[in-house]
This record gives C-alpha cells, sequence and structure tokens, in this order.
C-alpha cells in the first residue's frame, strides 16, 4: 500500500454532503425568517394551515439547521479533511467508499421524514430531540455509520499521529452518539400496551425534574458537540491551510481540548438554573460554565494567533476574514454564556429573547461563517473550478455581518426589557406591568431581528449562487492550490 | 502521555469519553431517585388530559409557553405557588419549555376556565387585544387520539409503576372504560363551550382535540 505518488483523494461523498448543506441552509434559514417575522407580524401564521403556526414550525428551523445545514457542513468537510489528514484516500477501500455514501443516502432520506414528521406535529416536545423513536433508531444508525467511515480511515491510515481536527471528529461522534442514546430513552407504547393507538408514540423513560436535568444534559452538550466541537475541527484544519499558517501552540491545542471535553458537560444545568433541580447542581452548571471560558477561549485565541504576521490576509482574502470573524464571534458567544449561566443575571435573562439573541451570535457568526468558509476553501479542490467571484464572497459577507449585529443587538435589548419588566413593581410592591405589555413593547425589536434574519438568508442566497456558479461555470484550475482559495474578481 | 494518545486512536476515544462522561454520572444520576416522588395528593393525569397534553405537545406549546414558575416574588404574585419537583412526577416529557414568548401555564387551571380558553384558541385577539400568538382553530376540527392517551397511561401504570386505578386516584381501567371515562369527561367540559360543532362531535362519541387541550389546561393548577 506503501507509495511515494501524490495520493488521488476521492471527494465524491464530501460533494454530496456540500450541496445537502446549501439546500438545508437555504430551507432552515428561510423558514427561521419566517418565523422571525411571524412574532412581529402574527397574520404570517397563517400562510398553510395548522402547519404554518410558529410553534409547529420552530422545531423545523432549529433541526433542519442543527441537523440539516450544520452536520451536512461539518460531514462535507470531514470526507474531506479526514482523507487528507490521515493520508489515505477513500478510494482504496471500496467498504468505505461503500460506507460513505450509504452515510449520506440514510441522511438524506431521513432527513425529509424526519421533516414531514415535524410538520404533522409528530414529536416527542423535547427540545432538538423532537423525533419520534422509529426516526431514533433510524438517526442510530446514521450516526454509527459515520463513526464506522471516521475508525475505517483511521484504521488504514498512513498518518500514525492523529491531527487536531481528528481528535474534534472522534469527541463529537462520542459526545453526541452518548447525549443522544440517553437522552432519547422511551418506551414506545404501541407494544406495552398491546397494539393501542398509534405505533409512533413513545414515553419518555424520565419522568419531570429528572427528564429535564437529562434534557438539558443533551440540549446544551449536544449543541456543544455539533455546534463547537466539531466547528473547531474545521477551524483547526482550514484556517492554517487557507492562510499558510503554522498553528501557533500546540501545547495550548492539547489544553483546550482536554479542558474542553472535561468542562463542557458539567454547564448543561445552566439551563435549569431557579427550576426544581437541586441547587448544587445549578451552582455546578454556573460554575463550570464559568470555567468552560479557558479552553473556548483557548481555542480562540490559538486561532487568532496563527495568524500572527500575516493580518494583511485579512484584507485581501475573504475566506481568511469570515474565519477570524467566526473566531472572534465564538469568543463573544462563549464569554456571553457564562454571564448568562450566573444566577443574578439568569433570573433576568431565563425564558427571555436575550436567550435567542445568544444562540445567533453563535450560530450565526461563528457556526455559520465558519461552515462556508470550509465549502469555499474545498469548492476549488473539488470541482476543479475556481471561486466564481470573490466580490460576491465580500459582498456577502458584509450583508450577513450586518444581520448578525442587528440581530443579537435587537434581542439583548429585548430580552433585558422583558426580564426586567416581569419583575418590575410600583411604589405598593404591586406588579407594575400585564403580561401582554412586556409583549407589546417587544414589536420594534422582532421586526428588526426579522430584517436581520432576512438579511443573514439574503447573503446566504449569495453563498449559493456562488457555490453553484463554481461548480458549473468558473473557469477550470489544473492543480491544486496549496494554500490560498483561488478566486475570480 | 498525549503523543502516544495521538497515535493510538482507540485509547484516545476511550480516554475522550471517561473525560465525557464524567459530569454526567456526578451530576445527574444522583438525583434520579429523589426527585421522581410526587407531592402527596398528586394524581396521575386522566385519559382525556394525556390527549390534551399530545396535542399541547403535537403543536408545541413549549415553543412559546413554560410551565415553571421561579422562586421570585414578582413570579408567585402573577402565576402562583412557585413549582416544585414533586408535581412533575407524572410529566413525562417534562414540558417547562425555555422560553415566555407567551405568559406561564403551570397554574393556568386556577385562573383561566373552559369559555375563556375556547375564545382564545379559536382567535387570541379575541380576548387579549395585543396578543401574538396564532388562532388555532384546527384544534376545534381534528380529533384528540384517546386510543394513545390511553396507551400511554397503560404503559406509565405498567413500566413505571404510576399509580392508576389506584384507591381514590385516577381509574384506568380497560380501554372500552378507559375511552367511556374519557367521553364522560369530555361531555362535562362541552357543556360549557359554545362552538356548536364541537358540541356536536361530542354528542357523537367524538371528542375534538380543543376538548382534550382545555382538559389538560383547566388540570394545571
Amino acid at each position: 500500500m506503501q507509495s511515494n505518488a501524490a495520493l488521488e483523494y476521492d471527494y465524491s461523498v464530501a460533494k454530496l454532503f456540500t450541496f445537502t448543506a446549501i439546500l438545508f441552509g437555504i430551507i432552515g434559514m428561510a423558514v427561521g425568517t419566517l418565523i422571525a417575522a411571524q412574532m412581529a407580524f402574527p397574520e404570517l401564521n397563517y400562510l398553510i394551515g395548522e402547519y404554518g403556526t410558529f410553534s409547529r414550525l420552530r422545531p423545523l428551523h432549529t433541526d433542519v439547521v442543527i441537523y440539516g445545514f450544520m452536520l451536512s457542513s461539518v460531514w462535507a468537510s470531514f470526507y474531506y479533511v479526514g482523507q487528507r489528514v490521515l493520508k489515505v484516500s477513500m478510494a482504496e477501500s471500496k467498504l468505505l467508499m461503500f460506507l460513505g455514501k450509504f452515510h449520506f443516502w440514510l441522511y438524506f432520506f431521513g432527513a425529509l421524514a424526519v421533516v414531514v414528521s415535524l410538520l404533522l406535529g409528530i414529536t416527542q416536545s423535547k427540545e432538538y430531540a423532537e423525533f419520534e423513536w422509529p426516526f431514533d433508531i433510524v438517526i442510530v444508525v446514521i450516526w454509527v455509520t459515520w463513526g464506522l467511515s471516521i475508525f475505517g480511515l483511521v484504521g488504514i491510515r498512513r498518518e500514525k499521529s492523529l491531527y487536531i481536527s481528528m481528535w474534534y471528529y472522534i469527541a463529537g461522534f462520542l459526545g453526541v452518539a452518548m447525549l443522544y442514546l440517553f437522552n432519547n430513552m422511551a418506551v414506545p407504547t404501541y407494544f406495552v400496551s398491546g397494539g393501542i393507538g398509534s405505533i409512533l408514540h413513545s414515553v419518555s423513560m424520565y419522568s419531570g425534574t429528572n427528564d429535564a436535568l437529562v434534557q438539558w444534559w443533551f440540549g446544551h452538550n449536544a449543541v456543544a458537540f455539533v455546534f463547537t466541537v466539531l466547528i473547531i475541527a474545521m477551524i483547526y484544519y482550514f484556517l492554517p491551510k487557507e492562510s499558510g499558517q503554522s498553528i501557533y501552540s500546540y501545547k495550548l491545542s492539547l489544553m483546550a481540548f482536554w479542558g474542553l471535553m472535561f468542562v463542557y458537560l458539567w454547564a448543561g444545568s445552566h439551563h435549569l438554573v431557579w427550576s426544581t433541580v437541586p441547587d448544587w447542581m445549578q451552582t455546578m452548571g454556573t460554575v463550570f460554565s464559568v470555567v468552560l471560558i479557558l479552553p473556548s477561549w483557548g481555542s480562540a485565541i490559538n486561532m487568532l494567533l496563527t495568524m500572527k504576521g500575516e493580518w494583511n490576509q485579512l484584507t485581501d482574502n475573504p475566506l481568511i476574514k469570515l474565519m477570524v470573524l467566526a473566531s472572534t464571534f465564538y469568543m463573544l458567544s462563549t464569554i456571553e454564556g457564562p454571564i448568562q449561566s450566573i444566577k443574578s443575571v439568569n433570573a433576568i435573562a431565563h425564558f427571555t429573547d436575550w436567550i435567542p439573541g445568544h444562540v445567533h451570535d453563535g450560530v450565526l457568526g461563528w457556526v455559520g461563517f465558519m461552515a462556508m468558509a470550509a465549502m469555499y476553501h474545498m469548492a476549488p479542490r473539488i470541482f476543479k473550478r475556481e471561486i466564481y467571484s470573490k466580490k460576491l464572497i465580500e459582498t456577502q459577507f458584509w450583508i450577513q455581518t450586518t444581520g448578525i449585529v442587528l440581530y443579537f443587538t435587537s434581542m439583548w435589548i429585548a430580552g433585558i426589557t422583558q426580564g426586567m419588566m416581569w419583575r418590575a413593581v410600583d411604589e405598593y410592591g404591586n406588579l407594575m406591568y400585564s403580561f401582554i405589555d412586556t409583549v407589546a413593547v417587544l414589536h420594534p425589536y422582532y421586526t428588526i431581528r426579522a430584517v436581520a434574519g432576512l438579511l443573514y438568508l439574503v447573503g446566504f442566497f449569495i453563498f449559493a449562487y456562488n457555490m453553484v456558479k463554481t461548480m458549473t461555470s468558473a473557469k477550470e484550475i489544473t492543480e491544486e492550490p496549496a494554500n490560498r482559495t483561488p478566486m475570480a474578481a | 502521555m498525549f503523543h502516544w494518545l495521538e497515535k493510538n486512536p482507540f485509547f484516545f476515544a476511550v480516554g475522550v469519553f471517561v473525560v465525557i462522561a464524567f459530569a454526567g454520572l456526578i451530576e445527574i444520576l444522583p438525583n434520579f431517585a429523589e426527585a421522581s416522588r410526587p407531592v402527596a395528593g398528586l394524581k396521575p393525569y386522566t385519559v382525556l388530559e394525556l390527549a390534551g397534553k399530545e396535542v399541547y405537545k403535537k403543536d408545541n406549546c413549549i415553543a412559546c409557553h413554560s410551565q415553571l414558575i421561579r422562586p421570585f416574588k414578582s413570579e408567585t404574585d402573577r402565576y402562583g405557588q412557585y413549582s416544585l419537583s414533586g408535581e412533575y412526577a407524572y410529566d413525562r416529557p417534562f414540558l417547562w419549555g425555555s422560553k415566555r414568548t407567551g405568559p406561564d401555564l403551570h397554574r393556568v387551571g386556577n385562573y383561566r376556565s373552559t369559555d375563556w380558553h375556547e375564545n382564545h384558541m379559536w382567535d387570541p385577539k379575541s380576548v387579549v387585544p395585543q396578543s401574538i400568538m396564532p388562532a388555532y382553530k384546527h384544534m376545534f376540527t381534528n380529533l384528540a387520539d384517546i386510543d394513545t392517551a390511553y396507551a400511554e397511561a397503560a404503559t406509565v401504570k405498567a413500566v413505571f409503576k404510576t399509580p392508576y386505578d389506584a384507591p381514590n386516584g385516577t381509574k384506568l381501567g380497560t380501554l372500552d372504560e378507559g375511552r367511556a371515562a374519557a367521553l364522560e369527561e369530555a361531555k362535562a367540559i362541552a357543556a360549557d363551550m359554545k362552538n356548536q360543532s364541537v358540541n356536536d362531535e361530542v354528542a357523537n362519541g367524538q371528542i375534538p382535540e380543543i376538548v382534550a387541550i382545555i382538559a389538560y389546561m383547566n388540570r394545571l393548577k
């Protein structure tokens, strides 16, 4: 097997996942923009009858973006990066090719089935774990297939040391597997009751407070492992590769990796501050959330310092711009989260729009930008054509950055306003506002947020257009670029 | 050690798993027996209430409504007694929600009536003019899934020993008894409702979703 000839990597699976990342990105973000607009203009709830209400569409938005757009781009990157850092081609193993393709197609049809089930209201009503048990089984098969792909590639690798990105892919795989399995433990009622009612229905193995604990251990950390761990896997490969710089510090990567692994999982209970969960668990959630700043900023600073001496690239390479801004938003988001987890702040922030505000500066800024930068970097290497337009990336960057800033500032103001109004009392100690007062006051912020969502969506359409043009009609390239991604002006 | 781990993927994966599993073991497991104990006098949900809870889940009310009153004066003034862990002992799944676009509902049964809910679900603006909640008119025509609700009750009774059919508790009985009891309960609710088609359906032995969800709302106290 050992040969000195340059390896011919096989990107057919990466290509497929790139397509679905674009497709699910458009669907998920379009639904998100619609439901944002519904909060400002409730008439928009009636576009498609019972299937178009905010409540029915909200899980569709979150799940399509998380598991559709994000996982697709993570997998596109894995089936690209994995081969390169392990120095093996998928073409060398028929089994791995089969697993990769099987992984994709099962995922694609599974995702479509899930979309339909959510529209029909078939749900466990656990956030980000809505899917009923038959879908869960399919999801487990998809996940295990990915695991086999990872360890299959690792098994036949030529490069003996696992690169940092591989640490994160493996950790992401293991973490989500554990969390998903435990959180979705449920008993199908059809079988226990002897064939009564719907076969799709199940009842959670945990009740009440316990269910809440398991759910937020999952909810916080599954998000962590998809939105943090797997995205860090991407940036550790794409930023050094695109910039031609070495990672600033190996020791810092080690500290950040093992620190993140140990600390992250404790922080889930910060979603349950002031709930009926025992106090000590709430406090643990808070403490570990604050500690979490260390490994989070460790990775982000490692990325920023990787650019040391090469900051000029920020002005002339839009992909560097996307990735540096992504790291910066990661820092913003990971300092904001710990602040919200502190009990006195949480008392104001919890249940308000500050929370979706926080989520979105992370996902739009950090996750979305990183995913798009990765796909831009991969496209010329996969499709053998240069990027269709640099100018469009610049345009997209500024439209989306404006969108992000409008999004989180409006939601910060909305959340703190509402949190303060809920607790405001007059001079006699009576509540000053009825609940609906605290809703009506948010209308301008909801409007701004809808506009912000629209801007980000427009930017994503520009990305999609640029990608499609790159695949079909941009100038062909003969040699693979070493670092900087070639692009037409 | 780290260099060695990076060259030995199996032990690397084991190491990662141990490190990430640690928090769950310490933070989640110890509470399990403690937190599942019901408060005194808590009764399991009736079949109709469970069917209503399914409607609550199906239309994903948790997207905008919490069921968790925090121990602050501003919350107890607004919603009533703060929530206790034991009150959720029969909630599978828990429905605390994470966002209050609308108000908390954990004790909504104390201060809203069947009539109020009927008006509100048909047209929220008719009772709260500035409301941004969508109308749920389809609940007046879609039928509640009583059989699945019965199956859920039978399952939690068999698997989790939820005390159905205990003295002074909630009666479950056979499927036919469960259906009949649900219909009786539905009739009592429909008697307070003015929507003609809902009344006709119930008279015909069918239970629209709106009746079930009102049964569930009224139970939340």
